[in-house]
């Protein structure tokens, strides 16, 4: 690597249930000057603007060519857009600074989930030959992998729900989050998950800047040093896969150096309070971590931003001097099948 | 702020998909009640089968015939079934790895309750009565303390394979337009176009969707366009699409409304095809009980100078 690269500012919305009021457009613009303005910087100024999103949320083809309008994409920019959660948003904007092309980049992501009928619409990612007929939702194949775990000894039905409520009283902290504070485990939705162990369905976005080298320092007091970053993917197959484990977390932190030293502070997206257990397992995590300070996916998880915001919530972090090294993990597909790791660093004190 | 628009919206689309080799002889063993997997360079069966290792990538065309019983891997238990999935009745979602396979398919399990349901039970294939070459041809798996079940026999060499499935998805939306393009629509009613005003490049957009995209802001100053305009670029339109009443050709143009900085797209009637032109004068021609103009006709004006109109192309 000939660059450093840092995320120097981070911007997301309130996380709600519905938005009806607000297009995407309209709930993604406040999110845009908002980041923007932590740096001072124009439209105009960034060099590279990435976004991610989902047609399938929006229920329309080509839906971010409208969001773009928030940017402000006139006279033209240098824009890329993937059909994923934000954090592969930014893992391209990534390298796109490290080609030295662009010194800084707009990265956000967005997604409203209210309008449909999210477990059903997640069907549609599925292997279209022999499973999406089937139409097995999210939640049913996330309690496949918590009976998984149950069965190999990993967890069990009360540490579970354990995690969904710690996840949530620490949102208390986290005005943006969708569900805070102590509340009920609830019935089961696919047993064995509960309520209390499925995320909220929410309509949220995100933004991050990202900048390299010296611009970074001109632009933020702390930057959160990009140290590495990889993403890694399983097979699609959920029957070929060992559930209880997510070996592509594994080599993706590997590659992106989480285990070369020892992370204060972790932000893991992990929708089902199961995967937690998992992620946990995979990255190494111990009790010395802070993890998901923030409240986590079980709090608040807005598709296509709740991984952006993962990297923004372990930057922010820096930024503020309260973690030197951070983790910030994004998943994507049933079961954990795509994982992206990211290490952040901010300079000695 | 008046109420947001709200309307449903479904989204429905038969995609016809085609097969490779190893799904094809998958899927028509399944009609002819036959479950095939495929071996992998290392020996494993994998079933269902795909035509590259997970693994290795390889090439994947050896195909295998294992049996209709088999082993549950992991589960998990369906109180509330929801549309499209295998059984309307409470059921189990499990994931079965047939015997002889290494690995596991998933499909449904009808069981009494879930206390009827453990990992490592023995359940068996129950079949479809209709069976048309597809993974539901599988009705579901049922619960079984029988033998292993016999093997047909087959090769996976079958009359008449399926080349292709159609696999039909439906999503239905709740969809709301937001504020900007609400109040647009809502001032279709009184048959005004009201467009929105940038506050830094003083543009205005119609329709209004709530940002300037030149400078990234939100509009919110409301103005009252047209409802007469300038016809600014054009296409004519010589194929029917389906379900359309309108003989072709026909001519569909931009029209920048007087008073807008962005132009609408609409079509033109009231004048033959072939004389539209850049510049043409138009009027919106409302029907009774639309929501929108039907077309737009010519106003009889003269046209307008190209520079009145060209920063609108
Ligand atoms: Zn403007």
């Amino acid at each position: 690597m000939t660059r450093d690269i840092a995320v120097v500012a981070f911007a997301q919305t309130d996380v709600l249930r519905t938005t009806d009021e607000l297009s995407e457009v309209e709930m993604l613009m406040p999110v845009l000057h908002s980041v923007l303005d932590r740096t001072g910087l124009k439209t105009a100024d960034i060099g590279f603007t990435c976004s991610g999103s989902s047609d399938y949320l929006a229920g329309r083809a080509f839906s971010f060519t409208l969001a773009l309008d928030g940017v402000g994409a006139w006279p033209p920019i240098s824009e890329s857009h993937v059909e994923m959660d934000g954090a592969w948003a930014l893992y391209e904007a990534w390298t796109k600074l490290l080609t030295g092309d662009a010194d800084t980049a707009l990265v956000y992501s967005y997604g409203k989930s209210s309008p449909g009928s999210l477990r059903d619409v997640l069907t549609r990612q599925l292997d279209p030959y022999y499973v999406a007929p089937l139409w097995p939702d999210s939640v049913a194949l996330a309690a496949l992998q918590a009976q998984a775990l149950i069965d190999a000894g990993d967890t069990d039905e009360s540490a579970l729900a354990a995690i969904g409520v710690r996840s949530r009283r620490v949102a208390t902290l986290n005005s943006r989050a969708q569900l805070r504070g102590s509340l009920p485990q609830g019935d089961y939705v696919v047993r064995p998950l509960r309520t209390g162990d499925c995320p909220p369905v929410g309509d949220g976005a995100a933004a991050v800047i990202l900048a390299a080298g010296a611009r970074a320092r001109e632009l933020c007091s702390r930057p959160a040093w990009i140290r590495g970053i990889d993403h890694r993917i399983e097979a699609h197959a959920l029957g070929v896969r060992d559930l209880t484990d997510s070996p592509s977390t594994r080599l993706a932190a590997e590659r992106a150096g989480a285990f070369e030293r020892p992370v204060d502070t972790a932000e893991l997206h992990a929708p089902f309070s199961s995967q937690e257990v998992v992620l946990r397992k995979a990255l190494r995590l111990d009790d010395s971590v802070r993890v998901n300070l923030s409240g986590g996916a079980l709090a608040a998880n807005p598709m296509m931003a709740a991984g952006l915001v993962r990297v923004g919530e372990a930057a922010a972090r820096i930024h503020r001097g309260e973690s030197d090294r951070a983790l910030a993990h994004a998943t994507s597909g049933p079961c954990l099948q795509q994982n992206l790791v990211a290490v952040l660093e901010g300079e000695p004190r | 702020m008046p109420e947001v628009l709200k309307a449903p919206l479904v989204v429905e689309f038969p995609f016809t998909r085609s097969l490779g080799p190893v799904q094809s002889a998958f899927l028509t063993g399944l009609r002819e009640r036959v479950v095939l997997g495929v071996t992998t360079t290392d020996g494993r069966t994998l079933v269902p089968p795909v035509e590259y290792d997970p693994v290795t990538a390889d090439d994947l065309r050896d195909l295998v015939e294992v049996g209709s019983t088999g082993t549950v891997t992991t589960w998990a238990w369906n109180h509330a079934p929801r549309r499209g999935q295998p059984l309307t009745t409470p059921f189990a979602w499990v994931l079965v790895r047939l015997d002889g396979a290494d690995t596991a398919l998933l499909h449904a399990l009808d069981a009494p309750g879930p206390d009827a349901v453990h990992t490592g039970m023995r359940v068996r294939i129950r079949w479809a009565g209709e069976r048309t070459g597809a993974i539901t041809d599988i009705a579901c798996f049922e619960p079984y303390d029988g033998e292993p079940a016999e093997l047909t026999g087959s090769t996976g060499e079958f009359a008449d394979p399926v080349g292709g499935i159609v696999a039909a998805a439906r999503l239905d939306y709740t969809y709301s337009p937001g504020r900007a393009q609400t109040a647009y629509i809502n001032s279709l009613v009184d048959r005004r176009t009201v467009g929105e005003r940038c506050p830094s490049c003083r543009k205005v957009y119609v329709p209004p969707r709530g940002a300037c995209p030149t400078c990234g802001v939100p509009t919110a100053e409301q103005v009252e366009v047209g409802p007469r305009g300038t016809v600014t670029t054009f296409c004519i339109v010589n194929i029917k699409a389906k379900n359309l009443d309108i003989e072709v050709p026909y001519v569909y143009a931009h029209i920048a409304l007087d008073g807008a900085d962005l132009a609408l797209h609409a079509r033109i009637g009231g004048i033959p095809y072939d004389q539209v032109r850049m510049g043409l004068r138009v009027e919106p021609v409302w029907t009774d009980g639309a929501r929108y103009p039907d077309h737009y006709r010519p106003t009889g004006e003269p046209d307008a100078d190209y520079d009145a109109y060209k920063e609108l192309l």
